[in-house]
């Protein structure tokens, strides 16, 4: 029968799926470590050195976080370090370590509707934004981007989840579908620096504020406790981490540019 | 539109050349959705069968639940079979987890429903055509359902083509049990979603252009199958 | 050929009998108290006026319906699965699997698991359609359709045979075929029940005739004596219906 001939061909043909290479780890990650091409560029030369494969699931902190705690990964890398430092607490994870940092920025339109351009206090930007009631979009997906943006507003002692669906606006989404919906309904968004270098549609948006300490992102890894969760792969996992801290890993990072301009800055102790 | 002219530019450079990023994932593509398009019909046509073919109690319900659940969510599947495959699941020790295998099971999950319910409107209006003869012919069930089946093949392919046109369509299932790995378990629709994540809307578009032409190749494929057989032995 | 008033006084265990068949869906009395005996073998027609229930008829004598009450017994027994199986029906509409001619035919031999070639091409060849074997069937003329359902019935060798308005709307050479076999049959000791509007058909072809007029039989003849002079009020006035048309 022809038409079975043709089912099998094509499946066959699809058979020939990669499958798991030999020795490989998986890190529960960040999007913008991903979608900033971080990974493409330093996972191949750990490969090299060690022939160890990592594969990325690329989500939100706070779900790569919640992922982890399933055991469903060897490694975590992510940006929340309170979030972070209870997750070893509670025995999810063996240590954690600093592996680099870069900042947020806040991104908006040039019509400048809070008349905050060209600022470095992010307390002051956000209160300008709240009274003149200018759009301002939020992940509002308990990211570690979110959960930075949410601790801004409190140190602004402003609680902006009151104005939700007016001028505040959540998208419960990853940092670039939320930069595509600012962009698109010309709303402020708060976002790290190396996804919007990154970002490919951004429109007539350009960086309104930065420079405040307080908008500082650091990036943290932690092996997965083996003791809690038995599949962890934990010496190809701390193979992982040891290589990001050592120096051959952080000159890696360092050396990652997008557009001439450095993403990550490695401060790995 | 600028960006609209830019993807199908970008649509052809990357078929042309031929890129192999491109080709792994059309490849992962179509190996988990036509895997889960035979999955489902390995169960979804047997249940179709058996409720076009039968009268019991409590059939009407099962018809409507059937059908209900040709609407499942993608992401409320991937949610489900997340949870009972994550290492702190029920089936968490055999590690299928972010593997292509997971993502045919949510899928499978996804169109049996689809399968099960058009091709029980196919059998059960074929049955109702047949029926008289077959009781004549003094047919058992095995016999008729058969019958059934091998007569109502076309028209049952365009119910797995269906099921298919849905699987290889979905993003919600498979981007939460495959993780959207690259070189694992990317497939079309999870690089469409980090590419508009990632802003670079033209070149989702022009991914998504590719897959639409997979589709309609495969469709014109089963067309011009069963346009033959209708010509032939088949009327 | 046997005497007018045979047909009424046939025993019930003669060949097929129905007796007090009684179908009624929906609190319609479709058939209302019908008793019929048949002989084992020959050509017996059912006639009457449309809606008097002679298609019903036929599909409780071959079990396709269950009557709600009477019953239908093949000489004298109740009917059994093998007495079943070996009747076959051809529909006013065939109903044709959609694969070629002689899968068709192959279907219903494969089902008694007698697949034979030899004999299907001979049973293709006996209604007019040699080599046609690789056609599809629902693409056959309405005539060819109806031979090849007549061939597919020939295939289980039936004991009985029921024929519902066969010829109905055929091209006459396809009717003339099919009587022509239904004749042959005859000869072979089968037994056909007959459904037809057409008198002449019934003429030509009956060794008795059954009118059936609501739901029942009013009149079992001979044909001779049925045509000559029929004795029920509704036959009469069917007939005569007829000759002034």
């Amino acid at each position: 029968m022809r038409l079975s001939t043709l089912l099998a061909a094509g499946l066959l043909f699809a058979m020939s799926s990669p499958l798991w290479a030999e020795r490989s780890i998986l890190v529960q990650s960040t999007t913008s470590t991903a979608n900033s091409g971080l990974y493409d560029h330093i996972l191949p030369i750990f490969a090299k050195a060690t022939g160890i494969t990592v594969n990325v699931v690329a989500v939100g902190t706070g779900q790569a976080i919640r992922n982890a705690q399933n055991c469903d990964g060897d490694v975590l890398l992510v940006h929340a370090k309170a979030a972070e430092e209870a997750f070893v607490q509670e025995g999810y994870g063996v240590s954690r370590a600093d592996v680099m940092y870069n900042d947020f920025v806040f991104v908006g339109p040039p019509s400048d509707p809070a008349g905050i351009a060209g600022g470095s206090d992010a307390a002051v930007a956000l209160t300008a934004i709240a009274e003149t009631e200018a759009l301002f979009v939020s992940r509002g997906d308990d990211s570690g981007t979110h959960k930075k943006e949410m601790a801004l507003w409190a140190s602004a002692d402003i609680d902006p989840t009151g104005a939700s669906g007016t001028w505040y606006r959540e998208t419960g989404s990853g940092m670039g579908a939320t930069l595509n919906v600012g962009v698109g309904m010309s709303g402020y968004v708060m976002t790290d620096r190396a996804t919007w270098i990154s970002f490919g549609n951004k429109g007539d948006f350009g960086i309104v504020v930065e420079g405040d300490p307080a908008l500082f992102n650091q990036y943290g890894v932690i092996l997965v406790n083996p003791s809690r969760c038995p599949s962890v792969k934990a010496e190809d996992g701390q193979a992982f981490i040891d290589w990001l801290v050592s120096a051959d890993g952080q000159s890696a990072i360092g050396a990652y540019t997008r557009d001439g301009q450095q993403l990550f800055f490695p401060n790995a102790q | 539109m600028q960006s609209i002219s830019e993807a199908l530019g970008l649509a052809l450079g990357l078929v042309i050349s031929a890129d192999a990023d491109l080709f792994e994932i059309v490849r992962l593509s179509l190996y988990v959705s036509l895997s889960a398009t035979v999955l489902a019909c390995a169960f979804g046509l047997p249940l179709g069968a058996l409720l076009a073919t039968t009268r019991f109690r409590g059939r009407g319900v099962a018809l409507v639940i059937v059908n209900a659940l040709m609407g499942l969510p993608p992401v409320v599947v991937g949610l489900f079979v997340y949870l009972y495959l994550s290492r702190s699941g029920p089936l968490g020790f055999l590690g299928l987890l972010y593997t292509p295998t997971a993502m045919i099971i949510a899928q499978t999950l996804l169109i049996t429903p689809i399968v099960a319910a058009l091709s029980r409107q196919v059998l059960e209006d074929m049955d109702r055509e047949y029926a008289e003869q077959f009781r004549s012919f003094a047919l058992g069930w095995v016999q008729r359902v058969q019958a059934l089946v091998w007569d109502g093949r076309y028209a049952l392919l365009t119910v797995a083509l269906a099921g298919f046109g849905r699987a290889v369509a979905e993003v919600g299932a498979v981007i939460i049990v495959g993780g959207n790995i690259d070189h694992l378990t990317r497939v079309m629709t999870t690089a469409i979603a980090l590419e508009t994540s990632k802003g670079e809307l033209a070149l989702a578009l022009a991914l998504g252009m590719v897959l639409m032409t997979l589709a309609l190749v495969v469709n014109a494929l089963v067309y011009s199958v069963r346009a033959t057989a209708t010509r032939s032995a088949y009327a | 050929m046997r005497d007018t008033a045979s047909y009424l006084e046939l025993e019930a265990d003669a060949g097929l009998s129905a007796t007090d068949l009684h179908y009624a869906p929906g609190r319609s009395r479709l058939i209302d108290g019908l008793t019929l005996h048949l002989p084992d073998s020959g050509i017996h027609c059912l006639i009457g006026p449309n809606g008097a229930g002679k298609s019903l008829t036929l599909r409780l004598l071959h079990g396709l319906l269950t009557p709600d009450a009477g019953a239908v017994r093949w000489r004298g027994d109740t009917m059994s699965a093998s007495d079943r199986v070996a009747q076959a029906m051809v529909f006013q509409k065939p109903v044709l699997l959609r694969r070629s001619v002689a899968a068709n035919v192959d279907f219903v031999l494969k089902s008694r698991r007698s697949a034979d070639p030899t004999f299907r091409d001979a049973l293709l060849k006996r209604v007019g359609l040699e080599g046609r074997n690789r056609q599809p069937a629902r693409l056959l003329s309405g005539g060819e359709q109806q031979r090849l359902a007549l061939a597919r019935a020939l295939a289980i060798r039936p004991r009985v045979l029921f024929l519902d308005e066969p010829t109905a709307s055929l091209d006459p050479n396809s009717a003339r075929l099919i009587e022509e076999i239904l004749c042959e049959e005859r000869h072979h000791g089968t037994l056909c029940v007959l459904v037809t509007h057409d008198v002449g058909q019934a003429r030509r072809l009956a060794d008795s005739v059954a009118f059936v007029s609501v739901g029942r039989i009013v009149e079992h003849s001979t044909t001779d004596a049925f045509f000559r002079a029929p004795v029920s009020r509704e036959a009469r006035a069917y007939l005569s219906n007829l000759m002034v048309l």
